[in-house]
C-alpha cells in the first residue's frame, strides 16, 4: 500500500500533463484527489503496519542485476512518520494553491512529480534508488519557482537547483566510492552498513556525503539557497520546500551518511581549532545555524524572509540532534523534521497565500498600517497559533521535539546546548516581532484602510510606493480551501504536541532497526 | 577459409551499399519528378528499408558466433559485440534518414541519402574489424562522406565554412592517425590488433611505440572531439545541415569510440600504464586521462557562455567525450559495456536534441537561445521531448544519461589501483553539476520565458513528431530499464571472449 504513494503521485502528474490546456478547475481537483489518495495510502500503510523494530519490505526486485542494483522499497517507523508528513504537506499545499490559474495543469504536474520523488526517497532502502528519487525532486523545484514564483524567481530557482545538484554530486561521489570499496555488488543500505569500511576511507566519505545531503537541510554556511528559494517560490512550493524537501537532506544524513560511515564521526587524531571530530564540527554548524538563522530572521523587512530564515534555524535543531548520537537527540531530530514540516508549511501558507496574495506586498513596513489582524482575522489567529508552535510552546509539536534535541545536546555537547537556548529565545523574539508588525500593529485603523481602498492612491504619511490597486483585495475573506488547509496543519501540530507518543512510538521503533541501532551503540560514549 | 565466405560476412555492409546506389538510381529515374518533400520522403523510405534489412542480416550473422576473415589478419570480423554496435549504428542511420526526410536544404536528395548510407557502411566496417589498415580505410570513408554532407547546404556560406574547417582538421588527424598506425606496424610487425600485445616490447617501452600511441590518440581525439582536438566541432555542429550535424554527433561518435576502445584495449593493453593519482605510470592511460580532464573542463565551461544552442550542444559533446574517455580508462571487462551503453544512449539523446533544434531552426530561421522562447506554447510535444533529451544529457534520473554517467564513473572507480581514479571522477561529477546550468538555460527559454508576440509558430509534421517521440521514449526506457541493453551487452561481451 505504501508504495502506491509514489505511483499515485507520478500517475497523477502524468494524467495532469495530458489534460487539455486551460482547465484550471479540473486540474486542481484532480491534483487534490491524487494528493488525498497519496495521504490515504500513507495513513493506511502506517495504520496497518505495527511499530516493530524490523524493516517492512514492500517491494524488492532486481533492477540492474549486473551492478547489484535493486528496486527495494521498504519502511520503518521513521519512513512512516515522514511519509505521513509528506502526504499532509502535499494536501495542504494544494489547498493553499487553489488560486493558481496560470498554467494550472503544469503547476500541479510538476508539484505531484516533486511529491512522488519525495515519497520515493523516504521509502527507498537501496542507495541507488534513493539517489534516483532524490534527484527526480530537483527539476520540478526549479520549474515551480522559475515559472510561478515572485521576487527574483529565476535567480532563486537556479540557485536552488544548482545547490541541490552540487549537493547530490557530493553524495554521488561518496556513494560510488563506498559501493566500489564494498566490492561493487550491492547498494542495499542495510548490507552496505555492515561493510567494515576502512577508517581512513570513512573519515573522508562521511563528511562528503554528510555535507552533500545537509546542503539541502540548510546546513550553515550552505543554507543561502533556502531563504532566497523559499521567498521566490510560489506558496505551495515554499510549503513543500520547507515542509518536506529540507527533510530529504536530513533524512539522507540519518539514513545514508551516518549508518554507512559511522567511523567518520569518531575523533580525529588531533584537534583543529578545538574541534575534535566531524561530528563536533557539524553539531557546531547546526548550532550556528540555529542562532544565526534566528538573528537574521529578527531583522528581516520581508515577511517571507522571516519564515525562510526561521527554517534555517529550525533545521539546525535537526542537524544538532542527529549529531548528538543519543537516543533522545535522534528521536528529537526526527520529530523536529515532522514538526517543522507542519509548522513551516503553515507559516508559509499564511504569509505567501493568505497575506501576500491579498496585499501584494510582503514588506513588514507596508503591512504595518494595514492592520491585518482586523482585515484578515483568520490569518491573524492562524499565524498566532503557528507562531506559538514555532516558538516551541508546550502543547505544540515543536516543544517536544526541540526539548528532546536539547536534552540530547546536553548529554553530548553541553556548551552547544547553552548556545541553543539563546537561539530559542531569539525564536520567540522574531515571531513576536513579525506577528506584531504584520497583524497587530494597531497603527492603521479600519477607516484608514478603507479610505485608501476608495481613493485608490497612497494617503497621508504613506511612503509614495504605489500599491493603490492592491489594497482592495485585503477585504477578501479567507477562502474555504485555505481554512481547511490551515486547520489540517494546525490540528496535526496540536495532536502531536499533546500526545507525542503517537509519533515517538514509531520513531523509537525506527531507531531500533538494524540499520540505526548499531549507530546508537557505537555512538554511546 | 576461402574467399567464398567473404560475401556472407559483409552482407549487411553490402546491403547498405546496394541501397545507396538504389537510392541514387531511384532519385535520378523517378523521384526527381515528385515535389520536394515527397521526393525526400520516398528516398528516406528506401534508405530506411535498407537499414532494416541490414539490421536483420547483422542479427543473423551474429547468431553464428565469432568469425574472422582472412583468418589471422582480421580484415572483417564478425563478433556479437561488434554486431550489436553495428545494429545500433544502423538504427542511428535510420533515424538520421528520417531527420533528412523532413528538411529541405538541398535539391540533391539522392546524393545526400547515398552519402549517409556510405558513411554508415564505413562506420559498420569500423566496428567490425581488427585490422588497423582497415580501421584507417573505413574511418576515411566515414570522414569523406561526412565532409561532403556538411558542405551540402549550398545556400548557406556557413555550411561551406563548417565543412572546410571540418575537412582541414579531419585531414590532419587522418594523417596523424596513419602515421601512428604505420609506426605501430613497424614496431610490432603486424596489422592485426589481437596479435599486437604479444609483440609489443614492454620494458622499457619502445620510444617508437610511445610516439605511435600519441599519434593514434591524437587522430582519434579529432574524431571524438576531445580537447585539444575539438576546435572543428562547434563550427561543424553549427554550420552543418541538421542531419549531418546529428550524424556527426551520434553515429560518428559511436563508431570512433568503439574503434578507439578496441585499439587501446585489444591492441595496446600491455602499454596501458596508469592514470592513478600520484602513481602515474608510463603508457597511454595518463594521456587519455589528460584528454579527459581537459575535455570535461573546457567542454562544460565553454558551454556556459554559448548563446547558440547548436554550439552549446557541440561543447556539451566535448564534455561528454571527456566522460567517455573515463570509460576507456576502466578495465576492458567493466569498460566495454559501460562505454557502449553510454555512447549509445548519448547518441540517441543528441540525435533527438538535434532533430528538435533543426525543426525550430527550419521554421524560425534561428537557433540561438531566444528562438526557443515560449516553445512550450508553440510546440508542446517537441518541448517535452527536448526536456527529456536535455535533462538526460545533464544526467538527471530516471533518464538514460544519468545511468550512463553513473555506470561510467563506477567502472572508472573499479579500475585497478584502489579508487585511484577518484580524482577524475570527482572532477567529472563536479562539472556535470555545472552542466545543469547551461541545459537549464535552454529549458528556461522553452518553459519559463513567454514567446515574443508574433513569434513564428513551430509546427512539426506528424512523422517528425513521431520519430522525435520515439527517440525520447528510448531515452526514458533505457534509463528506467537499463538492464534491457546491459543484459544483451554483457551476453555479447561474454560470447566475444572479453
Amino acid at each position: 500500500m505504501l508504495a502506491w504513494t509514489i505511483y499515485v503521485s507520478f500517475l497523477g502528474a502524468a494524467g495532469l500533463a495530458l489534460l487539455p490546456r486551460e482547465q484550471a478547475r479540473l486540474a486542481r481537483r484532480l491534483a487534490l484527489i491524487v494528493a488525498i489518495a497519496g495521504l490515504g495510502c500513507a495513513l493506511g500503510g502506517a495504520v496497518t503496519s505495527e511499530a516493530s523494530t524490523r524493516l517492512t519490505t514492500i517491494t524488492k526486485v532486481a533492477w540492474v542485476p549486473t551492478l547489484g542494483i535493486e528496486y527495494h522499497l521498504a519502511a520503518d517507523g521513521i519512513s512512516l512518520v515522514l511519509v505521513v508528513l509528506t502526504g499532509l504537506a502535499a494536501v495542504a499545499g494544494i489547498l493553499f494553491s487553489w488560486n493558481i490559474e496560470h498554467r494550472a495543469k503544469e503547476f500541479f504536474a510538476f508539484y505531484l512529480t516533486l511529491i512522488g520523488g519525495v515519497y520515493g526517497v523516504f521509502l527507498s532502502f537501496d542507495a541507488f534508488l534513493l539517489f534516483v528519487f532524490y534527484e527526480i525532486a530537483i527539476i520540478p523545484k526549479y520549474f515551480l519557482i522559475a515559472i510561478w514564483g515572485s521576487t527574483r524567481k529565476e535567480y532563486g530557482a537556479m540557485k536552488l537547483a544548482l545547490y541541490s545538484f552540487v549537493g547530490s554530486a557530493l553524495v554521488l561521489i561518496g556513494l560510488l566510492a563506498g559501493y566500489v570499496q564494498a566490492g561493487g555488488h550491492t547498494f542495499n543500505l542495510v548490507e552496505l552498513a555492515r561493510v567494515p569500511f576502512p577508517r581512513d576511507f570513512q573519515m573522508w566519505a562521511f563528511p562528503v556525503v554528510f555535507v552533500g545531503f545537509a546542503i539541502l537541510a540548510g546546513l550553515w554556511p550552505f543554507h543561502t539557497w533556502a531563504p532566497t528559494g523559499h521567498v521566490a517560490a510560489p506558496t505551495a512550493a515554499s510549503m513543500l520546500l520547507a515542509g518536506v524537501v529540507m527533510k530529504l537532506g536530513a533524512y539522507g544524513v540519518l539514513r545514508v551518511a551516518m549508518p554507512l560511515f559511522p567511523l567518520g564521526m569518531e575523533n580525529w587524531s588531533g584537534a583543529v581549532l578545538g574541534v575534535h571530530s566531524w561530528r563536533e564540527l557539524f553539531a557546531g554548524l547546526g548550532t550556528v545555524g540555529i542562532v544565526y538563522g534566528a538573528m537574521v530572521a529578527l531583522v528581516q523587512r520581508d515577511f517571507k524572509f522571516v519564515i525562510g530564515y526561521s527554517s534555517v534555524s529550525h533545521m539546525g535543531f535537526v542537524l544538532l540532534g542527529l549529531m548528538t548520537l543519543t537516543d533522545k537527540g535522534l528521536s528529537g531530530a526526527v520529530l523536529q523534521m515532522f514538526s517543522h514540516g507542519v509548522i513551516a508549511g503553515l507559516l508559509f501558507g499564511v504569509v505567501g497565500r493568505m497575506v501576500y496574495e491579498r496585499t501584494h506586498t510582503r514588506e513588514l513596513a507596508e503591512l504595518e498600517p494595514m492592520n491585518l489582524g482586523r482585515a484578515l482575522p483568520f490569518a491573524g489567529v492562524t499565524f498566532v497559533l503557528g507562531g506559538l508552535a514555532s516558538m516551541g510552546m508546550p502543547g505544540f509539536s515543536g516543544f517536544v521535539a526541540e526539548l528532546q534535541v536539547l536534552i540530547g545536546a546536553w548529554q553530548s555537547f553541553p556548551a552547544m546546548a547553552l548556545v541553543t537556548g539563546v537561539g530559542i529565545l531569539l525564536g520567540v523574539a522574531y515571531i513576536i516581532r513579525a506577528l506584531q508588525k504584520a497583524f497587530y500593529s494597531g497603527q492603521g485603523t479600519e477607516t484608514g484602510s478603507s479610505d485608501r481602498r476608495h481613493s485608490g492612491q497612497p494617503t497621508h504619511d504613506e511612503p509614495s510606493r504605489n500599491r493603490g490597486p492592491n489594497s482592495p483585495a485585503v477585504t477578501d475573506s479567507i477562502s474555504l480551501p485555505e481554512r481547511i488547509g490551515a486547520l489540517i496543519l494546525l490540528a496535526t501540530t496540536l495532536v502531536v504536541g499533546l500526545y507525542p507518543p503517537l509519533l515517538l512510538k514509531w520513531i523509537h521503533a525506527g531507531l531500533q532497526t538494524p540499520l540505526l541501532s548499531a549507530l546508537l551503540k557505537k555512538g554511546a560514549p | 577459409m576461402s574467399l567464398g565466405v567473404l560475401p556472407s560476412l559483409i552482407l549487411p555492409e553490402a546491403v547498405l551499399t546496394v541501397t545507396a546506389f538504389l537510392v541514387l538510381a531511384a532519385d535520378v529515374l523517378w523521384l526527381r519528378r515528385w515535389p520536394g518533400l515527397t521526393r525526400s520522403r520516398g528516398a528516406a523510405v528506401l534508405a530506411s528499408l535498407g537499414c532494416v534489412v541490414a539490421v536483420a542480416c547483422c542479427a543473423h550473422l551474429a547468431a553464428q558466433g565469432t568469425q574472422s576473415y582472412p583468418p589471422g589478419v582480421g580484415m572483417v570480423v564478425v563478433d556479437p559485440l561488434g554486431s550489436l554496435v553495428q545494429q545500433l549504428l544502423l538504427g542511428l542511420a535510420l533515424f538520421t534518414a528520417l531527420v533528412t526526410a523532413e528538411s529541405r536544404f538541398t535539391d540533391h536528395v539522392g546524393e545526400y541519402f547515398a552519402l549517409l548510407l556510405l558513411a554508415t557502411v564505413g562506420m559498420m566496417f569500423l566496428a567490425g574489424t581488427e585490422n588497423i589498415l582497415m580501421i584507417f580505410v573505413s574511418l576515411e570513408l566515414v570522414s569523406l562522406s561526412l565532409y561532403a554532407m556538411t558542405a551540402f547546404n549550398k545556400r548557406e556560406a556557413r555550411s561551406a565554412e563548417a565543412a572546410l574547417k571540418y575537412f582541414l582538421f579531419g585531414g590532419m588527424s587522418a594523417a596523424l592517425l596513419l602515421f601512428g598506425f604505420s609506426l605501430l606496424y613497424g614496431v610490432t610487425g603486424t596489422l592485426n590488433l589481437t596479435q599486437m600485445p604479444a609483440k609489443l616490447r614492454m620494458t622499457p617501452l619502445d620510444p617508437l611505440a610511445v610516439v605511435a600511441m600519441i599519434m593514434v590518440l591524437a587522430g582519434f581525439g579529432f574524431k571524438v572531439a576531445a580537447v585539444p582536438f575539438h576546435l572543428w566541432a562547434p563550427d561543424a555542429y553549427q554550420g552543418a545541415p541538421t542531419p549531418a550535424a546529428a550524424f556527426i554527433a551520434s553515429g560518428s561518435k559511436v563508431a570512433s569510440f568503439y574503434a578507439l576502445a578496441r585499439v587501446m584495449w585489444v591492441g595496446l593493453q600491455p602499454a596501458a600504464g596508469s592514470g592513478v593519482w600520484q602513481a602515474l605510470a608510463q603508457g597511454w592511460a595518463p594521456i587519455v586521462a589528460i584528454l579527459a580532464v581537459w575535455s570535461i573542463l573546457l567542454g562544460n565551461l565553454a558551454a556556459l557562455a554559448q548563446s547558440s544552442v547548436r554550439r552549446l550542444l557541440a561543447y556539451s559533446a566535448v564534455a561528454h567525450a571527456g566522460y567517455l574517455l573515463l570509460a576507456v580508462l576502466a578495465s576492458p571487462r567493466d569498460g566495454f559495456p559501460c562505454l557502449v551503453y553510454y555512447v549509445a544512449t548519448y547518441a540517441v539523446t543528441t540525435l533527438g536534441a538535434f532533430a528538435v533544434v533543426g525543426m525550430v531552426q527550419d521554421q524560425t530561421g534561428e537557433e540561438n537561445l531566444g528562438a526557443f522562447a515560449g516553445l512550450r506554447h508553440r510546440a508542446p510535444w517537441l518541448s517535452f521531448c527536448l526536456l527529456v533529451f536535455l535533462l538526460s544529457l545533464a544526467g538527471i534520473p530516471p533518464l538514460a544519461g544519468f545511468f550512463g554517467k553513473f555506470y561510467v564513473f563506477s567502472a572508472a572507480l573499479r579500475a585497478p589501483g584502489n579508487l585511484g581514479l577518484l580524482w577524475l571522477v570527482i572532477l567529472a561529477v563536479g562539472l556535470s553539476a555545472v552542466s545543469l546550468y547551461y541545459y537549464l538555460q535552454v529549458l528556461k527559454q522553452v518553459f519559463v520565458i513567454e514567446a515574443a508576440p508574433g513569434a513564428p509558430a513551430v509546427s512539426a509534421s506528424v512523422l517528425g513528431q513521431v520519430y522525435v517521440g520515439l527517440l525520447a521514449a528510448g531515452v526514458v526506457l533505457l534509463g528506467v530499464a537499463p538492464a534491457l541493453l546491459l543484459d544483451r551487452l554483457s551476453a555479447a561481451l561474454q560470447r566475444s571472449g572479453f
